[in-house]
């Protein structure tokens, strides 16, 4: 397996999901987070990382899958873009795993909506799928605006006006 | 010592260091115009500052050197060893009086006669120098004389003499007493703007400034001062606002410890602290001067290009301000500068008349006050005159008469700094396109400052500026709104209002659904930043505190769950994804290690429409609008068709309208022409372009022409001799407005179909037609 790819893997909810060990600077447990009013929904707020502030982002709400359990605390996956240093908030995280190239696949016809943007392909594995993501596009402010429009049209994003 | 002498020590010592290699470059490249040119400079700045300082043995010295080294620039005289002696006694020498001015403010009293004359007999191309000597040891390893035949033989006298000189002291000096300047470098020593020289006048320049802690005893400038690296500074900055940080952290541990040695132990870390930021904060600050210093000429320039007269005076021109403000700053100066020459400062009889000097003033003060720094720029010129800009907004559609009864006269003096809102009567190569002041005033803002004027019509303008010292740190409020808290910049921070449980119903009243709280009688906008940010309150105290907050002109009051305290704060910079959100400026980090956004106050001001801040952006937008809409205005003239259809005509072309009367045609070859202001007038006939197309009904009717049969309608286009009549039935009207061309062409000689003044009116193929008439015109030009 010359060109075993090396994934930092992550589940939300039961789902599986890796990106490149490349993009990941650092996987650190929950910090508290400052949230952003007016921000898109999909920006959760700011964490102090050692003294550098860090835009964290749900991959959840980016993914628009539904929000944790208020006791669950997410978990930081440091990641570095183009765009600058993000805070990727994950439910859990896995192993660094090496996978094999051969078993990869594209994503299926039926994905659509911003999962097929940001969904680069599946690992088959042994019994389970994982899916990896493309973070050069994650954090792109037309996505990360995006999700907010969704969020806008459910009605559910932010408590009305007083 | 004084700053300017100190100044010219570290520049010309610094210089003089240099010149050392220089010369060793030259000893291996003699022909080196371009080393020699810089060694001339060098020498030149410290001639012409000591001349200004009057340090009269310095500059007798310096001077000589420098003729000898224009000829050898000019390559009137080759580079020799006996030259090159000669040179570094003369820099020796200059280095020894720098020395002795640093120690007493003087150049003492050895005026080195000795050496100024082998300099002088040097220069007139003499190698006379009788007493033959080994050559100078200066020079090292002899160079091989081929260049200078004349001269290569005889070694150098100087370094002896100049040595001696000095040790036998005070031969009285056979030059005048030299405390005046002597006549022939005045004219470069004057610190004037019209100075000849390509050099700017070195008083005026600034290095790197010398630390003004420097004691003046003990080391000698040039080693007090270093040159270093601004990223390097930047770091340092960063480094302590990191520092800063900590510290705050330890500190709100400690105190919840009761164990003295420790909190001691934090108080003095908390001290050095503060003084490490100041100082950090120090070495990044630089004199205003840096960027005054070129205006007196610009000022020149300027008003010698609209032949006016003005003198420039500046008040605290060594107020220091970070380094990235003051590059922020150069711009809108500038502008404010043009700005008070091309439309403050009234023509020389203009102000005669008015009773004031003919030279104008501009001035320039900068002080500290309150954390701040204050620029002021003011003319003593005509002043704003409400009035005309007044009418000026209206007539641009600005506001309306409503609107300007209710303005002061204050308002309509701020709407110069709206978009595109210019006084000058006429547009100059200076200013007066309308472009600059509001982007003086974004500026500004950008870098948290505000700016205002004052002005009395007459009198004079004042802008006044305030900008925080420094951008990293700033001292900023901390409050709790909706659970969250969050950091306002004391800049913008007036007051802290407290209202109390039993006044809590009635201290915010409603001016038609906005509320506003009565402030010593005046009414003060409120907003509420847990709606503006979308936040549920958490409060449940019975009080209401406001913040009043201030941004540019405009106050208004914030009312937040809670106020807590002041604290220096670290800005960091957002996302970009963030940086769209107006609101906020920043983020900083507490001392819990817990993020807090900085609020953008200016930001809120505008999403929660304040008042007067909403208005000048109406303005604004109003304005471009109406300028967009006179881009696309089109004025056309209507005539009437053959037939009865009608006809629009773009007037842009067209130079007269004319009427003649139908017997004074004539022919040449088969076409109509009629004499026209001397010259020959070719004619077409609009219904030879546009055939008649109508029904026999109507064209019954046709002949009822109100023009009367004898005269006809022509439309001049064209100008000088090469013009060309088009003659219509009848002229209607002119009208003007913004057109859209409704249908398409159906025949030649028509672009398309348009709607004016609810009729479909066909508009005349212009191009077209002047194609046609391009025969014609050379026909005219024949005759």
């Amino acid at each position: 397996m010359a060109d075993e790819q090396q994934l930092c893997t992550f589940f939300l909810d039961d789902r599986f999901f890796g990106v490149s060990v490349e993009n990941v600077q650092e996987v650190i447990r929950y910090l508290p987070i400052t949230p952003v009013p007016l921000a898109p929904p999909v920006i959760r707020g700011l964490i102090n990382l050692r003294g550098q502030i860090v835009t964290a982002v749900d991959l959840r709400r980016l993914l628009q899958l539904a929000d944790r359990a208020a006791d669950l605390r997410p978990m930081n996956i440091v990641v570095q873009t183009r765009e600058g240093i993000f805070s990727l908030l994950v439910d859990r995280i896995g192993d660094v795993m090496g996978v094999d190239p051969a078993c990869f696949e594209h994503p299926p016809d039926t994905l659509d909506g911003i999962a097929r943007e940001l969904i680069q392909g599946t690992y088959k594995l042994q019994g389970r799928l994982l899916l990896t993501l493309n973070v050069a596009k994650l954090f792109r402010p037309n996505i990360l605006n995006r999700g907010a429009e969704r969020q806008e049209l459910d009605g559910q994003s932010e408590p009305a006006p007083v | 010592m004084d700053e300017i002498i100190k100044e010219f020590l570290t520049e010309s010592l610094e210089g003089l260091d240099q010149l050392d290699n220089k010369f060793v470059m030259l000893e291996q490249n003699p022909e080196d115009r371009d080393t020699l040119a810089s060694i001339f400079r060098t020498i030149h700045t410290v001639k012409g500052t000591c001349g200004f300082l009057g340090f009269g043995h310095l500059e007798k010295v310096a001077h000589a050197g420098e003729n000898l080294l224009s000829l050898l620039r000019d390559g009137k005289l080759n580079f020799t060893q006996e030259i090159a002696s000669a040179l570094l006694s003369m820099v020796d020498a200059i280095r020894t009086m720098l020395g002795e001015v640093e120690r007493t403010e003087a150049d003492g009293e050895e005026s080195y006669p000795g050496l100024i004359e082998t300099l002088n007999r040097l220069k007139d191309g003499g190698s006379a120098a009788p007493p033959p000597a080994a050559p100078s040891p200066l020079l090292g390893p002899a160079n091989p004389p081929a260049v200078a035949p004349a001269a290569a033989s005889v070694p150098s006298p100087l370094l002896a003499p100049a040595t001696t000189a000095a040790a036998s002291s005070p031969p009285p000096s056979p030059a005048p007493k030299p405390t005046v300047l002597p006549a022939p470098t005045a004219a470069e020593v004057t610190p004037a703007p019209v100075a000849p020289e390509p050099h700017p006048v070195p008083v005026e320049r600034t290095t790197a400034a010398p630390a003004s802690t420097a004691p003046s005893g003990a080391p000698s400038i040039a080693d007090s001062s270093i040159r270093v690296d601004v990223p390097l500074l930047d770091k340092l900055m960063n480094l302590v606002g990191e520092l800063v940080l900590a510290r705050n952290q330890i500190l709100e541990y400690t105190v919840l410890q009761e164990n003295a040695p420790l909190l001691a132990a934090s108080q003095r870390l908390s001290m050095i602290t503060s003084e490490l930021q100041e100082g950090i904060m120090r070495t990044r600050m630089q004199p205003i001067s840096n960027i005054w210093a070129k205006f007196p000429r610009v000022v020149r320039d300027l008003a010698l290009g609209c032949s006016k007269q003005v003198r420039v005076e500046m008040e605290g021109k060594e107020t220091e301000l970070d380094k990235s403000l003051i590059e922020a700053m150069k711009d809108p100066l500038t502008h404010l500068v043009r700005n008070a020459i091309d439309h403050g400062v009234e023509m020389p009889a203009a102000r005669r008349a008015a009773g004031k000097p003919e030279e104008g003033c501009l001035l320039m003060r900068a002080y500290h006050e309150g954390g701040q720094v204050h620029i002021e720029i003011s003319d003593d010129g005509a002043g704003l005159n409400p009035v005309k800009l007044r009418s000026k907004a209206l007539e641009k559609g600005l506001i309306t008469a409503d609107r300007a009864a209710a303005m002061s006269e204050q308002d309509f003096r701020r709407m110069i700094f709206l978009a595109g809102f210019s006084t000058a009567e006429k547009i100059t190569n200076i200013s007066g396109r309308g472009v600059g002041m509001d982007v003086v005033k974004t500026n500004i803002e950008r870098i948290g400052g505000v700016i205002d004027l004052e002005s009395e019509l007459g009198r004079g303008t004042t802008f006044k500026i305030r900008i925080p010292l420094t951008l990293a740190i700033v001292p900023a409020l901390i409050i709790t709104s909706g659970g969250e808290r969050f950091a306002i910049p004391q800049v913008n921070l007036l007051e802290l209002i407290r209202v109390n449980e039993e006044q809590r119903n009635t201290a915010i009243e409603y001016v038609h659904s906005n509320p506003v709280y009565r402030l010593r009688g005046k009414l003060l906008p409120i907003v509420h930043l847990n709606r503006e940010l979308k936040l549920t309150t958490t409060t449940t105290a019975s009080v209401i505190n406001i913040v009043v907050l201030q941004t540019g002109q405009h106050h208004f009051g914030l009312v937040v769950d809670q106020i807590n305290d002041t604290q220096e704060i670290v800005v960091k910079p957002l996302d970009k994804v963030l940086q769209d959100i107006p609101v906020f400026a920043g983020a900083t980090i507490m001392g819990d290690g817990r993020v807090a956004l900085i609020l953008d106050v200016l930001g809120i001001a505008q999403q929660a429409r304040i008042l007067s801040d909403s208005h000048d952006h109406n303005l604004a937008a109003q304005l471009r609008e109406a300028r967009e809409r006179d881009a696309e205005r089109q004025t056309l003239l209507l005539v009437r068709a053959p037939g009865d259809g009608r006809l629009a005509i773009p007037l842009a072309p067209v130079s007269r309208l004319e009427e003649f009367e139908t017997d004074q045609i004539e022919n040449a070859g088969d076409v109509d022409v009629i004499q026209y202001r001397g010259h020959i007038l070719p004619l077409i006939r609009l219904k030879d372009i546009l055939g008649e197309r109508r029904s026999f009904d109507r064209l019954a009717h046709a002949g009822t022409s109100t023009a009367a049969a004898n005269l006809m309608q022509v439309i001049v286009f064209g100008d000088g001799v090469r013009r060309v009549g088009l003659v219509v039935d009848e002229i209607l009207d002119i009208v003007q407005d913004v057109f859209e061309i409704k249908g398409r062409s159906t025949r030649t000689g028509i672009t398309g179909t348009l709607v004016i003044q609810n009729r479909v009116t066909e508009l005349f193929d212009i191009q077209s037609f002047l194609q046609r008439a391009a025969p014609l015109l050379a026909l005219a030009e024949e005759a």
